[in-house]
């Protein structure tokens, strides 16, 4: 038990679990099937939270386009989900059978050719990563090789946003312009509609999802993340110690893409529906919110972030309407004023050191006789500025935090 | 189809594309100056031409309910005060705001995206979310025709003066007066603009106040050619950063020239497609050469 405790304090999966044990356990437990799709739904908002992260806090590149990436992935699945839906003879009172509704109505007598892949499922899986990721690395490659960063990016990512939304409007045969793509049903004969389905895609979705957490934490603690928070810091001395910083970008962009495009086909496979209201410039700018509030150096921080906001969004626009824009807009003037850090820089900040020394504490009012290396270490917990490493711990990043919970350990050991 | 025809079409396609092009370097101004010259991300730019828009709106309904005598008249002066109300309010939100965060470049986007989202409350709780439009003089109404079949609408003039006017009087500012100077120094290095007696910190505040002001006067300008909604400021933003980052963020001749090339693209391949096509295609080219020349049509020659 020691083990596995001490394993998960030095790799810092403590909020992992704790956010694995919410989602997988609590949430299947406590809410109906409705409630539960709906937390389904707002997760794959989590996805693109933990993707920008990636690529704004720890590689300092802020996207205001992730909407793209979330709806190219949507619009993948949702391409298969369509053809699916609208086989020969479902649709047989149209002009041209066997073509989705929307197309029949817009005059087009044939497949177009981008459509054909979708047919399969493997290639519509396919397209889910690789199409925003190419996206992403087309865009970005060419900015960022010629140093275009920060501020220019960002115009550029939201310019992207408006074109993609326009042409998807604008293209109602091809895309289903305003409607989006509507009306899914199966996936290779699944009914995606049922209780079932739901509960199982809540799992599929919450399992993806705490995987991408882990790739992504991984990477933070590999020299790669070492290297995205040195950039974001001294670009120059990075380039100057001989590292290709524009692939470095590039990569943490591409993999927020890629984020973002699972993200969203798991929001169409929830929702049964893909529009271009997921892609525009407002969508997009609100999931850069959801990982602001949450923390923008936190992967945990940001789903809580992206579950906050959803949960807030939905009360306050069911029951006053009025009042949650004011509520947003002060969201995003209090997360830069005061809390550049989300919910994450809070806890760390305030609610971790009162309950460590709330923790320590009662602990020594409580305490039976048991040397004088657990007061010891108990004492560090409580002053918080002692570097030493307490009894049956190892930390690897020496930090007063990680001492005073050690301290705990020690006590209850 | 006579020549003369022919003629007339060529003057109307390319009067619209003028008249776009005043719009366009209107939206651009201000934001050329607080995004340009200051380097701040203004997302509320939008909402501040919204608030010059709705002023002349109030000009308008006044004077028609309560002074008949100022209806065609009322005009120039609500031009005037929605210049100083945007610029009142511009003060008030550098003061509040960005003077925090001039060190963040990207915190000051998510702040004052903020602030938009808090305005366009306020327009649709206290102004109401139907999308209004004043009662223009007569003056303004109609068109000019020189000649059978050539229409030019009067409104489009106005604007295109009105651009010429703000322009020049933004580049003389710029140029030849004390603030233009203070700006310019601040702009070029601001630690040495601070040493030799240059009080940084007031400039910035005028200078985000005057360009907010330009905002207002843009948007007091477009209720001439489109109504006023809530959110009508959330439409021109995206054009409005691609017309200055375009330009080359710190020349506001570069603005000048990009508002005139983007328009004039536009212009023309609105005549052989669709409108949203034109603007993908429009869009999509600009994006690419900003992709291939970051620092925009006429970079500055500062060192950062």
């Amino acid at each position: 038990m020691q083990k596995i405790k001490t394993w998960i304090d030095q790799r810092g999966l403590n909020g992992f679990i704790i956010l694995a044990i919410l989602l997988a356990v609590v949430f299947p437990l406590a809410m109906d099937i409705f409630r539960l799709n709906l937390v389904g739904k707002y997760l794959t908002y989590g996805f693109v939270a933990i993707g920008l992260v990636m690529c704004w806090g720890y590689g300092g590149v802020l996207s205001l386009g992730q909407g793209v990436f979330f709806g190219l992935g949507g619009y993948a699945m949702a391409m298969f989900m369509k053809l699916e839906a609208s086989d020969p003879i479902t649709t047989k009172i149209q002009s041209t059978p066997g073509i989705p509704d929307f197309m029949d109505w817009n005059q087009i007598t044939a497949l177009p050719m981008f459509w054909k892949p979708f047919q399969h499922l493997p290639l519509a899986l396919l397209a889910v990563i690789v199409v925003p990721t190419l996206l992403a690395f087309i865009i970005s490659f060419a900015m960022f090789k010629r140093r275009v960063g920060g501020v220019y990016f960002a115009i550029i990512t939201q310019a992207v946003a408006l074109i993609v939304t326009v042409l998807i409007i604008g293209q109602q045969g091809y895309t289903g312009g305003v409607n989006g793509i509507t009306d899914l049903k199966t996936m290779l004969g699944w009914d995606t509609r049922t209780n079932s389905a739901k509960y199982i895609l809540y799992f599929v979705t919450v399992g993806l999802l705490l995987g991408s957490i882990y790739l992504c934490h991984w990477i933070q603690k590999s020299k790669l993340g070492t290297l995205l928070l040195a950039m974001r810091d001294k670009e120059d001395r990075v380039r100057f110690s001989g590292y290709d910083v524009a692939m470095f970008k590039v990569f943490a962009f591409c993999l927020a893409a890629m984020l973002a495009g699972i993200g969203g086909a798991m929001f169409t496979l929830q929702v049964g529906f893909m529009s271009a209201s997921f892609v525009g410039i407002v969508p997009s700018i609100e999931m850069v919110i959801f990982a602001a509030v949450g923390g923008r150096m936190s992967l945990v921080g940001a789903v809580y972030g992206t579950l906050l906001v959803n949960f807030g969004k939905t009360y306050f626009s069911e029951s006053f309407p009025d009042l949650w824009l004011f509520l947003m807009a002060g969201l995003f003037i209090g997360v830069v004023m005061a809390f550049p850090d989300g919910l994450a820089g809070v806890y760390t900040s305030h609610v971790k050191p009162w309950f460590i020394k709330r923790m320590a504490s009662v602990g020594k009012t409580g305490s039976k006789p048991g040397g004088t290396a657990k007061a010891a270490a108990s004492d560090a917990a409580a002053e918080m500025t002692v570097l030493e490493t307490p009894p049956g711990t190892t930390p690897r990043n020496v930090m007063p935090i990680n001492t005073g919970l050690g301290g705990i350990q020690g006590q209850s050991a | 189809m006579s020549v003369s025809e022919m003629l007339n079409i060529g003057m109307m396609q390319g009067f619209a594309g003028l008249s776009l092009f005043a719009v366009l370097l209107l939206m651009g101004l201000g934001l050329a100056i607080i995004f340009g010259q200051m380097g701040v991300i203004n997302m509320a730019h939008g909402e501040f031409m919204t608030i010059g828009a709705y002023t002349i709106f109030l000009f308008s309904t006044v004077s028609e309910n309560y002074f008949p005598k100022f209806v065609q008249s009322y005009f120039i002066f609500a031009i005037v005060a929605a210049f100083f109300i945007a610029f009142a309010l511009g003060w008030f939100i550098e003061w509040a705001l960005i003077r925090h965060l001039y060190k963040r470049p990207l915190d000051t986007l998510l702040a004052t995206w903020g602030v938009s989202l808090g305005m366009q409350q306020c327009f649709r709780t206290f102004i109401g979310p139907k999308e209004v439009s004043p009662t223009l003089p007569d003056w303004l109404m109609g068109s000019w025709s020189p000649h059978e079949g050539l229409d030019i609408p009067i409104n489009g003039m106005f604007v295109m003066v009105l651009t010429l006017v703000v322009t020049g009087g933004v580049l003389i500012a710029l140029y030849k007066s004390r603030w233009g100077l203070r700006v310019r120094a601040t702009v070029a290095n601001r630690t040495m603009a601070n040493s030799i007696g240059i009080n940084t910190k007031k400039t910035d505040r005028l200078t985000y106040a005057i360009g907010c002001g330009i905002a207002g006067i843009a948007g007091a300008a477009f209720t001439t050619i489109g109504s006023t909604g809530p959110t009508s400021g959330s439409l021109y933003i995206v054009d409005a950063f691609l017309v200055v980052t375009f330009g080359g963020a710190a020349s506001l001749l570069g603005t000048v020239a990009s508002a005139f090339g983007i328009a004039q693209m536009q212009s023309i391949s609105e005549f052989f497609m669709t409108g949203s096509m034109a603007k993908v295609l429009t869009l999509l080219t600009i994006v690419i050469i900003l992709m291939m020349r970051p620092q925009g049509l006429f970079a500055s020659k500062i060192r950062r």
